[in-house]
């Protein structure tokens, strides 16, 4: 390297700075129009969650008896006290959104998490003990894959009763495979190349192998699964909500307002409306910024 | 290829021992006494407690319910329905055909709108149409389906009056006994009059929101794939050759080109189950999920279990058939592992 600048110097060339790794990925990354625009969308919605308290014009659960199913601002009859309107019991709809956007968020981001760490653990177990371990692991993520992933979570659900945390739990389930079949698959790319024998070689043990040498080079599409990972699980616990086997009232979880709603979709399409599209602009957006992260941190995987 | 065939299906059959220990488990960990749950709350003798207990099999180690309960698998026998008290898998057989039917329409819908819109967009690549279809998939992927049926009810059935809400069949004018189970041929066998018309109307909604996320990913695939066979030499030989661009395109290209899409129309059989459940749960539509969803809310547990179990199988074994299918029509995968 420092060779080639010298020479490059001699023959009187400008020779570039080497890139920082975080300017090159914000360079790729910022080219992409459509994953900038879901950073934005994303990181709204993120503050929005959790300033929930101080922006949300009134508290999730407090009911306005006096103004039972107002319409939002812009319909007939509507005021600015309550601009998204307000549900069959009197409450803000802008507030709840709001409050639904951290359970949503919380729900995202704490599937992905434990799954990440949980498909890191078990991935890299299966990649380095082979063997009989691999096979074990394998063909168990190949059966958790094989149900469909709402039956499993909602059998899950019946089996633990339907709350916040058993679908938390039930999402991480369905979700698991994915990671750890990518954490495996990565690791078992990486262990065969020469750097790793190299560092056996130099009397690295296994653990730290496996953690600080051979883990940091699976993190780009592991990076990129995380962030499509945390929509799905926004979509798939909004679809247990909906089912009324997720979080239950009168948690203003986005798609527990939508089974609520249900009742009134002929009188107060609104209550309809809102949450979905809530639901669908986040999910939206996540995988936006997905499509772009794996732009940005991985040509080979890049759409053409 | 018989050897072939064979080791895929051996392959399966630990899954399956994996899906039968799952099932087991899982009702077992339910919190309450079985047989308690069955009685429900009035509470009863302990002779009758005993009688019921040993008629379940309760009695015995729980090593031995498990190989029961395989045994009894492997017979067909998948419990029976505590609310009905009918076979799990005659209950399963009576509704399966109304899910096959809305998956079938929906895959229809999937498919022949989203192949065409694909290999159009692949061919002009960059166009306003290539990049709207792009973010409208985008849009179908991300979509809440159950939101989505809903503001199609919303608008299209009862703002607009095009479609009905909910249900296979207009039951007031149309009656008739289940044949096959599936509405469409029933109502063309019964030779009645508008039947087959008001069956077909009534797959509109559910097929175009069950067929969604499988247009967009469809669409999107069959761009893709498109992309890398208009690159391949055998088309800029067709080209050179002089060959109409829509025989290009439509005869050398898209045939190589719908290869893997027909693999993921295949392997998206787990994803229209759960998009069924979902589905049929909006528009009442007495098929599998609906049934599943039910049976939780009646505290069915031996009709969960089995219903679990059934479309779990059901999957597995769609899945096996695609593998064997993509062995068949591509040699390299058969004679490569």
């Amino acid at each position: 390297m420092a060779a080639d600048i010298a020479a490059a110097a001699g023959n009187g060339e400008r020779v570039a700075p080497p890139e920082r790794p975080l300017a090159a990925f914000w360079a790729t990354f910022s080219e992409n129009k459509g994953a900038v625009l879901g950073l934005v969308i994303v990181s709204a919605i993120v503050l929005l969650a959790i300033l929930a308290d101080l922006v949300a014009p009134y508290h999730p659960n407090e009911q306005f008896r006096d103004a039972v199913k107002a319409p939002p601002v812009w319909a007939e009859g509507g005021s600015w006290r309550f601009v998204l309107g307000t549900d069959g019991l009197g409450r803000d709809m802008l507030s709840r959104l709001i409050h639904g956007a951290r359970i949503s968020l919380f729900i995202g981001v704490s599937v992905m998490c434990v799954s990440f760490v949980l498909g890191v653990a078990i991935g890299l177990a299966s990649a380095h003990f082979g063997g009989v371990v691999d096979v074990i692991i394998t063909r168990t993520m190949d059966l958790i894959m094989a149900v469909p992933g709402l039956v499993l979570a909602i059998l899950v659900v019946a089996v633990l009763g339907p709350s916040l945390p058993n679908t938390i739990v039930a999402v991480t389930l369905v979700s698991l495979p994915r990671y750890v079949r990518l954490v495996r698959a990565s690791a078992l790319a990486e262990l065969s190349k020469d750097y790793v024998t190299a560092a056996r070689v130099a009397g690295v043990g296994p653990l730290r192998l496996m953690l600080a040498t051979v883990l940091p080079n699976c993190l780009a599409p592991l990076i990129i699964q995380a962030a499509l990972g945390v929509s799905d699980a926004i979509l798939e616990a909004a679809a247990l909500g909906f089912l009324g086997l997720g979080a239950q009232p009168p948690i203003s979880e986005w798609g527990t307002m939508l089974a609520d709603a249900r009742e009134f979709i002929r009188s107060n399409p609104w209550l309809v409306t809102l949450p979905g599209l809530a639901i669908l602009i986040t999910v939206i957006s996540i995988n936006l910024l997905g499509d772009g992260l794996r732009d940005a941190l991985d040509p080979k995987m890049r759409r053409s | 290829m018989l050897k072939f065939f064979l080791k895929r299906a051996a392959l399966t059959v630990p899954t399956f021992l994996a899906l039968m220990f799952i099932t087991f488990v899982a009702i077992r960990l339910v919190p309450g006494d079985p047989v308690e749950v069955r009685v429900g709350e009035r509470g009863i003798s302990p002779e009758r407690l005993a009688h019921f207990r040993k008629e379940l099999g309760l009695d015995q180690p729980v090593w031995k319910q498990f190989v029961d309960y395989v045994g009894n698998l492997l017979q067909g026998d998948f419990g029976t329905s505590l609310a009905t008290n009918e076979k799990v898998l005659t209950e399963f057989f009576a509704l399966f055909p109304a899910t096959i039917e809305l998956s079938l329409f929906a895959m229809l819908f999937a498919t022949m709108i989203g192949i065409p819109a694909g290999a159009v967009a692949a061919v002009k690549r960059g166009s306003w149409f290539d990049q709207s279809l792009m973010a409208l998939s985008l849009t179908g992927f991300s979509m809440p389906i159950f939101w989505w049926g809903l503001l199609l009810i919303m608008l299209v059935a009862e703002r607009w009056g095009l479609t009905p809400v909910s249900g296979r069949i207009d039951l007031i004018k149309y009656y008739f006994e289940p044949v096959t189970g599936f509405m469409t041929i029933d109502a063309w066998l019964s030779g009645q009059k508008g039947a087959f018309a008001s069956a077909l109307h009534h797959l509109v909604l559910p097929s175009i929101v069950l067929g969604t996320v499988p247009l967009a990913t469809i669409a999107r695939m069959t761009r893709s794939s498109m992309l890398e066979v208009l690159s391949e030499d055998y088309v800029r030989t067709a080209r050179a050759k002089g060959l109409t661009p829509f025989r290009v395109v439509g005869l050398h290209a898209l045939r190589n080109a719908l290869i893997p899409v027909v693999t993921v129309i295949g392997l998206s059989v787990g994803g229209l189950m759960a998009g069924a459940v979902l589905t049929e749960t909006i528009f009442s539509w007495p098929g599998i999920g609906k049934w599943l969803i039910e049976s939780i809310g009646r505290r069915d547990y031996p009709a969960l279990q089995g219903g679990v179990m059934l479309v779990s199988s059901v999957v597995i074994l769609v899945n096996l058939l695609v593998d064997v299918l993509y062995g068949v029509i591509n040699p390299r995968i058969r004679h490569g592992r």
